[in-house]
This record gives C-alpha cells, structure tokens and sequence, in this order.
C-alpha cells in the first residue's frame, strides 16, 4: 500500500521517487532488492552533499593524471626521436643517450632586474652563451653532421625539452595537488590542461620536422623573404643572417631573413642595427613580416598589416631594431601571418605556404603607398628558417 | 619515407572509473530487472519509472567509458603527409611528390626532363591538412 494520497498520475510519479521502498513492497519478491536500491540512492545524495567538492577534486585529479600519462608517452617519445635523429645522422660513435639526458635538462637563469638598465645587454650576453654552448653539446653528440643538421638537431633537442620541460611542470602541480588535497593547486594546472595539451602535441610533431628540416609555420617570414631575394647575390649579415638588394616598385630593397635551411632564427636585431648604420640612417621604411597568434575563429594563413617591430622571441631583438629605428626616426610597418601556436611550430601548412604571394602583394602596397621611387626601404623576413633556402 | 606512421596506441583506462562505471551498469541492470517484474504485476508506473531510471544509467555508464577509451586511443603522435612542390621556372612544369629527407625551399634538383638545359627548383614543402573544425555561426 502506497503512503502517498493522491490519485493523479503526476503526483504518482512524483511521489515514487521519495517512497520508493514503500510503493515497491507490492513486487513481491523484489522489495528487498528495491530497498537497497533507494537506499543507495539516498546514500549517493549525501555523499554528494558532503563530499561533492572533494569528488570534483579527485574527478580533476584523474583528468590531469590521464594528461600526464599522454604527455609521458609523448615525452618519452620525444627523447627517442632525438636519439634516433642524432644515431642517424651524427653517426656518433658511443650511445648519446645519456648525453641526451643530461641535455634535456638544462636551464638557463635569466639576469638580474632589480636594476633593469642594461638588462636587454646582459640577456643577450647569456642567450648568445646558451647557444653556443648547446651547439657545441650537438656537435658532441653528432660529430658527422654538417652545420645545417647541427642547426636542425639543436631544433630537435630543443623542442624534446620543452616537451620534458611540460610534462614535469604538469607532474609537479599533479603531485603538489594529491599531496595538499587542495582543490585550488590542481583546479590551476586543470583549466590550461587543454591549451598545455595543444601546445605538447605541437612540439610532439614539430620533433620530425626538425629531425627531417621540414619547414614550420614559424619560417613563413622567411620564407616571404626568400621569395623576393632567390636568385640574388647574397651577403652574410650578423648573426646568421643573409641579406640581398632587390629593386621593388623602383625602391632599393634591402632583404633579410634568418640564413637557410639549417635551423635558425638569426638575430635579425643585429642585422637590422648593421644594415641601418650601413646606410647611415637613410632608410625610407622598415617592414617586418612574421607569422602571427591568430585567435580562435580566425583563419590559418590570414594577411594582417600594422605598425611595430614584428618580431616574437625574449625580446632582445626587438628592442634593438626599436632603439635604431627611434634614433634615426625611421618608420615601421609590419605584416603579419596568421597561425596557432601548433601551426608555428609543425610543419608549415598549405594555407601558410600560400599566404606568401598574398603577403607580398601587400609589401609591395605598403611600398607604394608609404615610400618614393629611389627611396632605400628594409624588408625583415623573420622566423625560422628551416628547409627554407635563399 | 616512414613519415606517415602512427605510433601505437598506449591504451590506459583508469581502473578507478572503471569500478565506478561497473557499479552503475550493476544498478542500472537490477534497475530494469525490477522494471520488468513490475511490469509483470500489472504496476505500469512503477515499472516505466525504474525502467527509465535503468535505461539513463546504463547509457551515461556504457558512453562514459566510451570517452575514456576514445582518449586512450588518442594517445598516440600522428605525423601529417608532407609535400614537395618542384617546378621548372622555364618550362613552367610543376610536379608535386613527397616529402625526402635533404629537400628545402629553393633547392636546386636535377634538370627538368623538357628542357635539359635547366634545373628545377623546389618551390614549396607543405603539409595538407584536413581538419574537421567546427564552424560557428558568430
């Protein structure tokens, strides 16, 4: 016999799952068994009740766990890419793994800036250190490669390291969570889990590239540049730059890029500062083209133009090109590339690769509209030059 | 060039979820037994009511461990095709290939088979990809 009054089917409905033990008495055989049932029922609500918050942690704790074991798999990976790379082709004669290790592990301490001035100095004293001395642990480790596969083994190693650099990033948070139980230290590390995902599986692809000297998304700069300087004589530029003069529209134009098709990025703050102390300040223009962060909705390969030293990276080169430009009053333009970090740094996609006609169409636009026939302008292809010659 | 394989899948399904999941079916089936043996006394609403219970629990039990396996079998480094545009600047003729270790952009080849008297020139490398984005309508 039902405890609940009513007759309407609604209120049936309703009534049965608050008396559920008792209306389920009339099956018979069954009531133990429905007895149990709602009484789990209620149990479950108030475990959730007292335990909601803590469940939602452990849920967490699981999903970052789950990106822990696939960001292992992809490190490990990593590493054994960049061993086979350098077996291969630096044909070393002892096994570099341990070597590998050691390198997947090094730091670099950025200077001192309680007093910043001069920092900008300082910190490209310390990358210039930090490159060559990871260059010379490459030529250690591969010492039949020439210097393109030095460049694009350091390439390997260095997105091998930041993979290794990821997933012990993630494991810290993950254990600190489980650890201290804190909601808080594991919801951080949970809400950028997707983004960190996206950003690991990128270095994960971009690993063959450089082992192959693919070109990445990043080198759609340079390769702009190399499509208006092909076939031109070529002068080296500090450091590990290339330049060549190239009548555009009736304009003398200077092109720069990142010397290929090793991997490299250059310094193009340098080569800039050489090439405007060259020409004693009487540039017309500078313009710099790079690939850009595109946000969500927009399209892979987009032709954007505006105004500034387009140039990503710590900021030293930057900085140099915008205190030459400022002390000699030059203008900038900028055209960008549209792309997501993933893009950046795989191999270069089609719709990046076709881009390039558009951006020069619209170089030639900012020449035409912003300089004079005769004028002398500077053309900055930035990015990395991997499997992108001159 | 072996660049197109996947690497094998490390399949990892959580035993954690998977008790919890075994739990629910568990219900979800004593939830439907009791559905039909209501049914069988003649008590319809009793009977629709555990059934639908049943049906809800099984369904978010059995895709809930659908997702996970999904995710596990996502686990893996997929490597796009990559393509090498070749182009001979006199003829004009343009032959597309894969991707061979030591082409960059502007790499000069071997002669162009129409005219023997010029090179051809790698013009472009680049991965196609087919994404299935989802488009949204803002």
């Amino acid at each position: 016999m039902s405890l609940i009054p009513g007759s309407g089917a609604i209120t049936r409905i309703l009534s049965l799952a608050i008396a559920l033990p008792v209306s389920t008495n009339q099956l018979g055989g069954s009531s133990d068994w429905t007895t149990y049932l709602s009484l789990i029922s209620y149990l479950f609500f108030i475990v959730l009740i007292f335990y909601g918050q803590r469940i939602q942690m452990y849920v967490m704790i699981r999903e970052v766990e789950n990106s822990l074991h696939k960001l292992k798999y992809i490190k490990e990976e990593g590493r054994k890419n960049a061993i086979d790379a350098i077996k291969e082709i630096g044909k070393p004669t002892t096994d570099p793994s341990a070597r590998v290790d050691r390198y997947l592990e090094y730091f670099t301490i950025s200077p001192q800036n309680m007093d910043p001035a001069g920092i900008v100095y300082k910190l490209d004293h310390i990358l210039d250190v930090r490159d060559t001395r990871l260059k010379d642990e490459v030529k250690l480790m591969a010492p039949s490669s020439d210097e393109v596969q030095v460049n694009n083994l350091e390439n390997t190693l260095e997105a091998a390291m930041a993979l290794n650099f990821i997933y012990k990033v993630v494991r810290h948070y993950y254990i600190q969570g489980k650890k201290t139980l804190s909601l808080y230290v594991i919801m951080q590390i949970q809400m950028i889990l997707p983004m960190i995902m996206k950003e690991a599986e990128a270095y994960a692809s971009a690993l063959k590239a450089f082992a192959y000297g693919q070109p990445i998304g990043d080198g759609a700069g340079a390769l702009v540049a190399a499509k208006l300087m092909h076939g031109y004589e070529l002068r080296k530029l500090p450091k590990d730059c290339v330049m060549a003069t190239v009548q555009i529209e009736g304009r003398t134009a200077i092109i720069i890029k990142a010397e290929g098709p090793g991997g490299n990025v250059g310094k193009p703050g340098d080569a800039v500062e050489a090439v405007i102390e060259e020409n004693e300040g009487k540039i017309a223009n500078v313009i710099m083209i790079d690939a850009g962060l595109k946000l969500e909705g927009e399209l892979v390969g987009e032709v954007a133009e505006g105004i500034g030293a387009a140039i990503g990276g710590p900021g030293v080169d930057q900085y140099k090109i915008e205190e030459k430009l400022t002390k000699y009053h030059i203008p900038i333009n900028a055209v960008i590339i549209k792309e997501d970090i993933g893009d950046a740094v795989s191999p270069m996609r089609k719709e990046i690769n076709d881009s390039v006609d558009k951006v020069i169409e619209r170089v030639k636009a900012v020449i035409l509209e912003r300089t004079k026939e005769g004028d002398k302008i500077i053309i900055v292809g930035v990015g990395n030059s991997i499997g992108v010659g001159q | 060039m072996a660049q197109n394989q996947t690497s094998p899948a490390t399949k990892r399904i959580s035993t954690y979820l998977m008790m919890i999941v075994l739990i629910v079916i568990a219900l979800s089936i004593v939830s439907l037994i009791l559905a039909a043996n209501a049914y069988l006394i003649g008590d319809g609403l009793t009977a629709g009511f555990l059934a639908i219970i049943g049906l809800i629990a099984m369904t978010m039990s059995i895709f809930t461990l659908y997702q996970s396996r999904r995710q596990a079998v996502q686990m893996k480094i997929e490597m796009p095709k990559v393509m090498t545009t070749i182009e001979c600047k006199k003829c004009g003729s343009k032959t597309v290939r894969e991707y061979q270790r030591g082409d960059y952009v502007y790499k000069e080849l071997d002669a162009c088979p129409k005219c023997p008297d010029t090179k051809q020139i790698i013009t472009a490398i680049y991965k196609e990809v087919k994404e299935k984005e989802k488009t949204y309508n803002v």
